[in-house]
């Protein structure tokens, strides 16, 4: 498919969780407005709690309960992959059918899921089923799912939370080049600064107070640059004053 | 190595759990025999007293002519059961307005005693074979749809976001999503079903049908024949317990493989 032209406009006016049981209503997001450029990989970090995943859910489709819009500047509907905090694969079926489902029957990219499965390292577990690996591996099923979309949007909740540093590190890279070999828009939200460097071209904060977009600052650090931790490190310190 | 040492422990505690149950059927046999050589009497024959009228019964022909008429019925008013069960039990358990207001419909149906919705469905329908296999899924009908609602309050909400993400569309959700999530209730609603269907189809046959296991104990019960009674019981729990060992058990074992 062409790759995009338009940008994604994202304008939130208003999202509120309603008053249940004791819990007063809460204004989660308030007044955010950003465009998204094209093949562009926006990291959107802040504090916990500050409605980062609530965000990507209404990007994503999955809450229509907002006051606002979202127009992905495409005539037809997006081709839009979620990698979301859990890994949410179907338990009764294989690693290989929790990939190969996301696509149409007979669809030419299935034959891309053996090569798929061999560059996160699952090629061994493609019949086994989600609950006879470990997490890391389902995490990496999830990666898979979504990649083998060739998706026009990538939306991810923070993906490698709760992995073991090297293989996070190991995906964080595998996700850079994935990314920098086909036109792809990414929306990643993550609380880790580091990671936050690493991989976007540009990073939105969220501050905790006021619902809204604190700091929005671009990352211009070219695809090898963002391998070199001391480069990384100083990107780092210049945008969040630490490191 | 590990391995090596738990396989033969696992085949010697099956094993010994078929043994056990082949003793414990044994006592039961003895203890019958023993009670019927005390008693000595032709209200409690003896084992081998049954299994001769079992073979007697089944030489004729009658024997198998009866479990036949009694399996169909138990077909037809299994199959309507959890069909229509399971759809009331979706509806109730997606929809809470509708799961508010038919509450207490269900937990009237669920408390209407077995023999009171026979003797209304025979009364007015006439004594045929739709009122005898209406009053039969009746009765089951309320368990499966209590069984289903369970099932569907529980669905994952994760996992239907995730399908909506990836446009599964409705029938890919169904199939991949939905159904897997539901088949271990179905599994229950049909196992527990099959249990409650058979013996009220012997209740509504007694009561008003020309043929059938039901049938045939209700003319031993005038006669006092309780060899037949006997044979006919036995022959009868056979044949339930092939039923779930050939079929209901490979059945769950088949949608529970992918589980730890």
């Amino acid at each position: 498919m062409a790759a995009l032209t338009h940008p994604l406009c994202v304008r939130i006016d208003k999202k509120i969780f309603p008053a249940v049981g004791g819990r007063k209503q809460n204004l989660v997001l308030e007044g955010i407005a950003f465009d998204v450029e094209p093949g562009s990989f926006v990291v959107i970090t802040g504090p916990s709690g500050c409605g980062k995943s609530t965000m990507l859910n209404i990007i994503a489709g999955l809450d229509e309960d907002y006051e606002g819009t979202i127009n992905f500047g495409v005539d037809a509907a997006p081709r839009v992959a979620f990698v979301f905090q859990t890994p949410r694969l179907l338990p009764w079926r294989t690693v290989y059918e929790n990939i190969a489902l996301v696509l149409p029957e007979g669809d030419p990219r299935l034959a891309n899921i053996p090569e798929l499965l061999e560059r996160v390292g699952l090629t061994s577990a493609a019949a086994a089923y989600p609950e006879m690996i470990s997490l890391g591996m389902q995490r990496r099923v999830a990666l898979a799912r979504a990649f083998v979309l060739e998706p026009q949007f990538l939306l991810m909740d923070e993906p490698f939370v709760s992995l073991d540093d090297p293989t996070a590190q190991a995906l964080r890279e595998l996700l850079v080049k994935l990314w920098s070999s086909r036109p792809t828009t990414v929306l990643f939200v993550t609380h880790d600064r580091a990671e936050s460097v690493m991989l976007a071209t540009r990073i939105l904060r969220l501050s905790d107070g006021s619902a809204s977009i604190a700091q929005d600052v671009a990352v211009p650090l070219s695809v090898a640059d963002r391998t070199d931790r001391a480069k990384v490190l100083a990107e780092q310190h210049r945008i969040f004053g630490d490191g | 190595m590990l391995q090596a040492v738990k396989a033969p422990a696992k085949q010697r505690f099956k094993l010994g759990r078929i043994g056990w149950s082949l003793v414990s059927l044994l006592a039961l046999v003895a203890l019958w025999e023993v009670a019927a050589l005390i008693a000595q009497s032709r209200y409690l024959p003896g084992p081998w007293t049954v299994v001769e009228v079992m073979i007697r019964e089944a030489k004729a022909g009658e024997l198998w002519t009866n479990i036949a008429a009694t399996l169909i019925r138990v077909a037809f008013s299994f199959v309507i059961a959890m069909f229509i069960g399971a759809a009331i039990g979706l509806a109730l358990g997606r929809f809470q307005g509708a799961d508010r207001f038919f509450d207490s419909w269900l937990i009237f149906f669920l408390n209407l005693p077995a023999l009171v919705i026979i003797v209304l469905c025979y009364i007015w329908f006439g004594l045929t074979e739709v009122a005898a296999i209406t009053a039969v899924a009746v009765n089951k009908i309320p368990n499966v749809a209590v069984t289903m609602r369970e099932g569907a309050r529980n669905l994952s909400r994760d996992l239907e976001e995730m399908a909506h993400v990836y446009r599964f569309g409705w029938w890919k959700t169904l199939r991949h999503v939905t159904v897997p999530q539901l088949a271990p209730f179905f599994a229950a609603a049909a196992r527990s079903g099959l249990a409650l269907v058979w013996k009220i189809v012997l209740v509504v046959e007694a009561f008003g049908r020309s043929e059938g296991v039901g049938y045939q104990l209700n003319i031993a019960f005038q006669l006092f024949d309780v060899p037949m009674i006997l044979a006919y019981a036995l022959a009868f729990i056979v044949v339930v317990q092939i039923i779930e060992m050939a079929i209901l058990q490979p059945l769950m074992a088949r949608a529970n493989k992918w589980r730890r």
